[in-house]
């Protein structure tokens, strides 16, 4: 690279072994964590906030499990009276959302923000102070909305809180109007955190890591991150809506006054679809990563994959409808949406066989990861296949609302996202925490979620098959669903053994666990470089790309795009936090990037941004211009020009 | 009470094909599954049927096909030994694979098209009915009850009533559907799918059943607190018995001489009447059900309880132990009266 490729900063980086002497001292020293509360509260390290969004998002699904748990009892047997249709009603709800928002989407958010910067090779996120952000309004906005649950206001008109119920007139409390704005909050950390991902995926890969050498988790993550972009200002719009028309009198969706009940459906499923991909295109990508690991040789079919990702998130903007085919809409309208909804089963089958493959023509490792990874493959199956009988549409009229689609989605969101998530874990525990999880204890816990997941969930899609209603808090007997749901509550109290033991391996290996060094694997990719846990500038200098499978190389013939990486040494960028930009589609390095110190103003923006919605939830005015103003004020102090990050003025030419 | 010529619960008892496919789970007493759908009792319903276990069927080959190539994938040689971290495990590149793919998704995308096809024949047989229908019903979804009328040219032959709709066999039905507060679902699985009931739209569906029999209903959009206890009851007849049905429903409850009747009407129209209509009286409540041939229906509190003289007096003394949440409150009552209503109620034939 030479000087002029810099012209916009005033040198061109020195190159040198990542081996050079003092450089990783003096690399700790800009890069670490101040001690105290100050560095605890304005970290901007991605990999602190990654392990944070992953307790956080655990946090919330222990808690999500234990509202089915509960709720799973009162449906253990017909006419049960254990909760109160009002208390059951707020539980599934609070399942739902809790799951859905609260669980899925941070826990992959989490995985990315601490593997991206590894995978890419880059020392943070492009935007750290925003990632800062991003996690800590995610934080806030699920505690306002578990406060308002926990004083007895949570949301009850189902995660899809629809119109008519969802409006003041017919829920009278301020239940909806917390969870409304919730979501709005929390929308605006999805947001922020999305801007963020593909920012990073765009301009913060390591020289060399053009567009087909970036692994499938960071194709996948990007690809939810663009859709988030676009789907959920169709949500907060849609709650924002509502919350005028419970507060203020407005009337999107009050009929009487002309509003449209169907709009609410419309904006819901136009976010609510794309999201469904959002929260499993990154769980495959973790798969379609870890699983060749395992199989000692590379992903069968990497392009197709890709672009299998890519397509599917497309296609999934157009199938919003499958979740109204039931509304009364024209048969042209359904026609085309049905057979969208089929189609988008193609580029899901891609994945299928490309894993399949992967395992067929490599070497196995039994491994706890490989056997959540392997397993994932059927699962997913199961989830697609029930998806794709509800994309007919004649025989949706019949599956929707009933326990068949509470079956589909499990099976997507536990298939597709939970055993994912749990593979990972085992994958990717040792490089977080230096520790091997303990693989005995793994097999148990593999085999009884496994179990469990299966023996809780299958049957309800014979349930659903024999007509059992979603949403109803009991059930009369005689309806021939009584055998089935009490081995739905059994399998769902295994399974959820399955967690915990899941949640004690954890805790044990993290205490005692087997040293596990930099690559405990024999991974080949860029994370598994560096030590375990990694530096907090992750790289001592910054590594060259030549194939998708750095530390592999030399083990079988190149192909003829490949060449060899360079990651023992590269650019050193040892003058302030800073990481090198690169060209966008081949990852050529344009620009180094000064990355700002930690910071107070995302926690103090994150703080101030609950006190706003915390006063408009109230109808505390008061407290809403207060915590506007303090939004505005720290808006004010992040924004300001600062020199270290080149902000005050041109630095000066040669 | 009036006694139709169809057993009583003749499908709701039948085992069938439902029973089969759930016959390693469940003991034979709880064959019963009367909203299944994986059996149809009318023209609507036949197609989508078919079609339902069409795609149940490529699905369940699918999942048994995956299972059987992960499975293979794992087993057909020795899988490598996880040793100890760090340690170096063999790696190559095999060149096949791709193949995988494209036979794979070539295989699937035909599955697929088929699948549309079907789907799209099924859709286009099922839209309309192949003949015109000799009247409409209009249903109005309501928390948590069913409104129900019968509409006809001519307007004296108009009446309501609630929670169990009666049809005649053999031919097409038109359902108007309103939503009368929140949105609903109207859904008779033997006989058609969901349509919703949507306020500020009225959508419209159609059914039609074979044979004589009672099929339950059962409202499937989320509604609130009752929405478990939303069902209904659809009673196919023969047109003769259908006809008398109808002709009877139209009279006015006939002077009675009974002096607990009379003075149970008196009561009823004071407590109840300002919600129920029983016609050709006093009562004419438009915020519960149209009560009106009470004793006629097999269920009360829409399909939530059998419809006996012990549950009706439970329903009334205590409707939110029956349905919390429902908006029918406890009257006040001495016994006294409640023996009155209840002998006025069972009058009502």
């Amino acid at each position: 690279m030479t000087a002029a490729e810099f012209e916009r900063y005033e040198r061109a980086p020195t190159i040198a072994p990542a081996t050079k002497p003092g450089l990783a001292e003096a690399l700790k020293q800009l890069w670490e964590t101040e001690p105290g509360i100050k560095g605890i509260l304005g970290t901007v390290d991605h990999k602190k906030i990654g392990l944070r969004y992953i307790v956080t998002a655990f946090a919330f699904l222990i808690a999500g499990g234990v509202e089915a748990l509960i709720f799973r009892l009162q449906l253990a047997g017909p006419n049960l009276k254990l909760l109160t249709p009002e208390q059951y009603d707020q539980l599934f709800t609070m399942h739902g959302m809790t799951m859905i928002f609260l669980y899925a989407g941070p826990i992959l958010s989490g995985f990315s923000n601490y593997l991206w910067p590894l995978i890419l090779g880059a020392r943070d996120m492009a935007l750290p102070r925003l990632n800062a952000l991003s996690y800590w309004i995610y934080l806030c906005s699920g505690i306002f909305m578990y406060a308002a649950f926990l004083f007895g206001f949570g949301p009850n008109d189902g995660w899809f809180n629809y119109v008519p119920y969802a409006a003041r007139a017919y829920n009278g409390g301020p239940n909806i109007d917390f969870y409304a704005l919730g979501i709005i909050l929390l929308g605006i950390s999805t947001t922020v955190g999305s801007i963020n991902f593909v920012v990073t995926f765009l301009r913060l890969r390591a020289p060399g890591m053009s567009l087909n050498r970036i692994p499938i988790l960071a194709w996948g993550t990007v690809t939810a991150s663009a859709a988030n972009i676009f789907a959920i200002p169709a949500v907060s719009l849609a709650f924002f809506l509502l919350w005028l028309d419970r507060n203020l009198g407005t009337h999107f969706f009050d009929v009487p006054a002309g509003g449209q009940p169907l709009l609410w459906q419309h904006l819901f499923w136009m976010f609510g679809h794309p999201w469904v991909y959002a929260i499993v295109l990154p769980a495959m990508g973790m798969v379609s990563d870890g699983l060749p690991v395992f199989c000692r040789r590379p992903l069968v079919g990497y392009t197709a994959v890709a672009l299998g990702t890519v397509a599917t998130m497309v296609l999934g903007f157009g199938v919003w409808v499958h979740h109204m085919f039931a509304t009364g809409l024209p048969s042209i309208s359904l026609s085309f949406f049905s057979a969208a909804s089929i189609i988008i089963v193609v580029p899901s089958a891609v994945a299928v066989f490309a894993w399949i493959a992967t395992i067929w023509t490599g070497k196995p490792v039994f491994t706890t990861a490989f056997m959540f990874f392997a397993s994932f493959i059927v699962l997913f199956t199961i989830g697609g296949v029930s998806g794709f009988m509800t994309g007919s549409v004649p025989v949706d009229w019949q599956l929707t609302d009933t326990y068949f689609v509470v079956a589909h989605i499990h099976y997507v969101l536990i298939g597709i996202n939970v055993f994912p998530v749990a593979g990972a874990i085992y994958f990717w525990f040792p490089k977080f925490t230096g520790k091997m999880l303990d693989e005995r204890l793994g097999r148990w816990n593999f085999w009884t979620m496994f179990v469990g997941f299966n023996l809780g969930f299958f049957p309800m899609h014979i349930s659903g098959l024999l007509g059992m209603p979603r949403r109803i808090y009991t059930y009369p007997d005689g309806m021939g669903w009584d055998w089935l749901n009490l081995i739905t509550t059994f399998g769902a109290f295994v399974f959820a053994v399955g967690v915990l033991l899941l949640i004690i391996n954890i805790v044990v290996s993290h205490r005692r666990g087997a040293a596990a060094g930099a690559n405990p694997w024999d991974a080949p990719t860029l994370e598994w470089s560096v030590s375990s846990p990694p530096p907090p500038y992750n790289f001592a200098v910054i590594p060259t790309i030549g194939s998708r499978h750095p530390l592999w190389e030399g083990r079988f013939p190149p192909e003829a795009d490949e060449s060899r990486s360079y990651i023992e040494g590269g650019m050193v960028l040892d003058r302030g936090r800073e990481t090198i930009a690169t060209s966008a589609l081949d990852a050529q390095p344009s620009v180094i990037l000064k990355m700002p110190e930690d910071s107070l103003s995302p926690i103090v923006l994150a703080l101030a941004l609950t006190a706003f919605f915390a006063g408009l939830g109230l109808n505390w005015w008061w407290l809403a211009a207060i915590g506007i103003a303090a939004v505005g004020i720290d808006l004010f102090v992040w924004l300001w020009p600062e020199p270290s990050l080149g902000e005050t003025a041109e630095p000066a030419n040669g | 009470m009036l006694r139709f010529d169809s057993p009583k619960g003749l499908c709701l008892l039948r085992p069938g094909a439902a029973a089969i496919f759930l016959a390693p789970f469940a003991p034979s007493a709880a064959f019963a599954a009367p909203l299944n759908y994986l059996l149809g009792h009318g023209d609507k319903a036949y197609p989508v049927v078919a079609l339902t276990w069409g795609v149940t069927i490529i699905a369940a080959a699918v999942i048994v096909i995956i299972a059987l190539l992960v499975s293979g994938a794992i087993w057909h040689r020795r899988g490598l030994a996880f040793e100890a971290p760090g340690h170096l495990l063999e790696t190559s590149r095999p060149g096949r694979g791709a193949s995988w793919i494209w036979m794979g998704v070539g295989l699937s995308s035909l599955v697929l098209l088929f699948a549309i096809v079907w789907t799209m024949r099924v859709l286009a047989q099922v839209a309309y009915p192949s003949s015109a229908a000799p009247f409409t019903i209009e249903v109005t979804g309501k928390q948590w009850w069913w409104q129900v009328r019968y509409l006809a040219d001519d307007t004296a032959r108009v009446f309501a009533t609630a929670n169990e709709i009666h049809i005649p066999t053999g031919v097409p039905l038109k359902f108007k559907l309103i939503g009368g507060d929140v949105i609903h679902s109207f859904w008779v699985p033997a006989l058609s799918g969901k349509t919703d009931t949507i306020p500020g739209q009225t959508n419209e569906t159609w059914l039609e059943a074979k044979r004589p029999g009672v099929y339950r209903g059962q409202c499937t959009e989320y509604c609130g607190l009752q929405h478990a206890h939303m069902g209904m009851m659809v009673v196919a007849q023969t047109p003769q018995a259908f006809r008398a049905w109808w002709d009877h429903q139209l009279q006015s409850p006939a002077p009675t001489t009974n002096g607990q009747v009379a003075a149970g009407r008196i009561d009823f129209a004071m407590h109840c009447g300002s919600c129920h209509t029983v016609r050709g009286t006093e009562a004419s409540g438009i915020l519960g059900p149209d009560l009106s041939h009470l004793m006629t229906r097999r269920t009360i509190a829409a399909a939530t309880l059998p419809n006996t003289p012990a549950n009706l007096v439970r329903w009334i003394s205590d409707p939110q132990g029956v349905k919390p949440g429902a908006f029918m409150q406890k009257p006040e009552l001495t016994s006294h009266e409640l023996a009155d209503i209840l002998a006025y109620l069972k009058s009502l034939k």
